[in-house]
């Protein structure tokens, strides 16, 4: 299982590296894509097959299909990559991916530290996270509800035609 | 034999089964929509028209591969084989009989639905890619088309998947043996296979093909082998959504007298059949019906089902 992890979580590090730097939006997309699937590996490995599969339906299958959908209908062309290629100069990046890279040194002593095995304990299927999410977690389940609801009642209005528009 | 022997001659063996069946089905979508729209379709090529599936190979296969110049080359390669590779890798998990099953994940159905939501990329990036408007039109209703009706499909799902207790396919049929779920769940069955027809892009949806108007949609630039990897992906998810309906609904491998893997292809065959008699009859509706239709009708009535199933469930408890 730890070869699992561990390749499946360098695939997911090169795919977001790639998604950063990539200069076409689709290409850029693509490669994030990767990296959601090389996540859902990683979750499985772990034992947590329903959320692999979830991360792969909702994540990879539904939200980032509509972010392809929108770039496919402004459908970017050269200008917008030599726009890209303008803004992504080495002063931008510098500075973050240093403090970044300070974070993932802090990392590794605790990496160091732990026992090594990444393998989960135990497996939570379906059934566990359904009484997980309607037990203790009752009240998250219900205020995102609203949450998603709001959203839905904002995109209709948004959405609605006139009464001019439509005659 | 050893395990590992057992599972690579499954493995292949349900590779060599499913492109024999998908090569075959366009010679039989051929025929069986020629009589029933009263001509004789392919007959000449060998005895009834049989070896027309080899001249089509031979013609498909020698034609020039040809990438269009201004086609965003890496991603236009690569959109066929996305569709190719996730229909292929639904069918791991689908118990053909007690014994062949690639792999018996828990979480069988909805690596299924994670498949299928995987598949619309394909036609998305072929679309793009392609950099021709009418591919990009015909990608965009797709992708429109695809999401919602994926939406009912997995709705539809959970019915059933209340019922045997399960998200694994294994259980879901041991669960159906003294009744098939197409009896309790029929309202899911025709909501699935409804779904099932809109994500294989099949007459009455294949609107993001539609030749009057599209010319052929996300694969106008497509031809030779790649255009062949789209031809047979569709044979190959029609003959999926028909295993996946004979296992959620129609008790699978079960059947009296018959070995188990003949019953599974009998039923299967006979949703491929009801696929192609839908092709023959009905006409294309507008997007604006597709839409409607899916949202208006199709949503309220899962829901009414998933409602439905769960009120007799927890009075049955």
């Amino acid at each position: 299982m730890n070869t699992v992890f561990y390749v499946s979580s360098a695939v997911a590090v090169v795919a977001t590296l790639m998604a950063i730097s990539r200069l076409n939006a689709v290409h850029a997309l693509l490669y994030l894509i990767v990296s959601l699937l090389a996540a859902a590996v990683v979750l499985f490995g772990l034992g947590a097959p329903f959320v692999a599969a979830l991360e792969v339906i909702i994540y990879a299958g539904a939200i980032m299909v509509l972010f392809v959908f929108v770039v496919m209908l402004l459908n970017l062309g050269p200008p917008a990559a030599e726009l890209e290629r303008r803004l992504l100069t080495p002063s931008a990046w510098i500075g973050p991916s240093l403090l970044a890279l300070i974070l993932l040194l802090e990392l590794i002593p605790v990496f160091a530290a732990s026992s090594g095995s990444v393998g989960g304990s135990a497996v939570m299927d379906a059934s566990k996270i359904g009484v997980a999410l309607f037990g203790p977690y009752v009240l998250a389940v219900e205020l995102s509800s609203l949450l998603l609801l709001a959203g839905l009642v904002g995109a209709y209005h948004l959405g609605r035609r006139t009464l001019e528009e439509q005659g | 034999m050893s395990p590992t022997a057992t599972s690579v001659l499954v493995v292949v063996g349900v590779l060599f089964g499913l492109f024999t069946i998908a090569s075959g089905l366009i010679w039989v979508e051929r025929r069986l929509l020629a009589l029933w729209q009263d001509r004789y379709g392919p007959n000449r090529v060998g005895p009834f028209g049989l070896l027309q599936v080899v001249a089509d190979m031979i013609k498909i296969l020698s034609k020039e591969d040809w990438i269009p110049p201004f086609a965003d080359k890496p991603v236009f390669v690569i959109a066929p084989a996305i569709l190719m590779v996730v229909t292929l890798l639904s069918f791991a998990v689908i118990p053909f009989t007690p014994l062949i099953q690639v792999v018996d994940l828990n979480i069988g159905l909805l690596f299924f639905l994670g498949m299928s939501s995987l598949s619309v990329y394909s036609v998305a990036l072929a679309g793009w890619s392609s950099n021709n408007k009418y591919a990009l039109l015909g990608s965009m209703r797709a992708v429109g088309q695809m999401l919602s009706y994926e939406v009912f499909m997995g709705l539809s799902l959970m019915g059933v998947v209340a019922l045997a207790g399960s998200f694994g396919l294994r259980e879901i049929v041991e669960a159906q043996k003294t009744l098939w779920f197409c009896v309790p769940q029929c309202l899911a069955l025709v909501v699935f296979f409804i779904g099932g027809l809109a994500e294989t892009r099949r007459i009455p949806f294949d609107l993001p093909e539609a030749e009057n108007e599209l010319v052929a949609g996300y694969h106008v630039e497509y031809s030779g082998m790649k255009f062949a990897m789209f031809f047979l992906s569709e044979y190959i998810g029609i003959t999926l959504i028909s295993a996946l309906t004979v296992t959620l609904f129609f008790g699978g491998w079960l059947g009296p007298w018959l070995p188990p893997l003949v019953w599974f292809l009998l039923k299967t065959f006979i949703l491929i059949g009801l696929f192609i008699l839908i092709r023959a009859a009905l006409p294309r509706p507008r997007y604006d019906q597709l839409m409607s239709f899916g949202w208006k009708l199709m949503l309220p009535l899962v829901l009414l089902n998933l409602l439905a199933t769960g009120g007799w469930l927890l009075a049955m408890r």
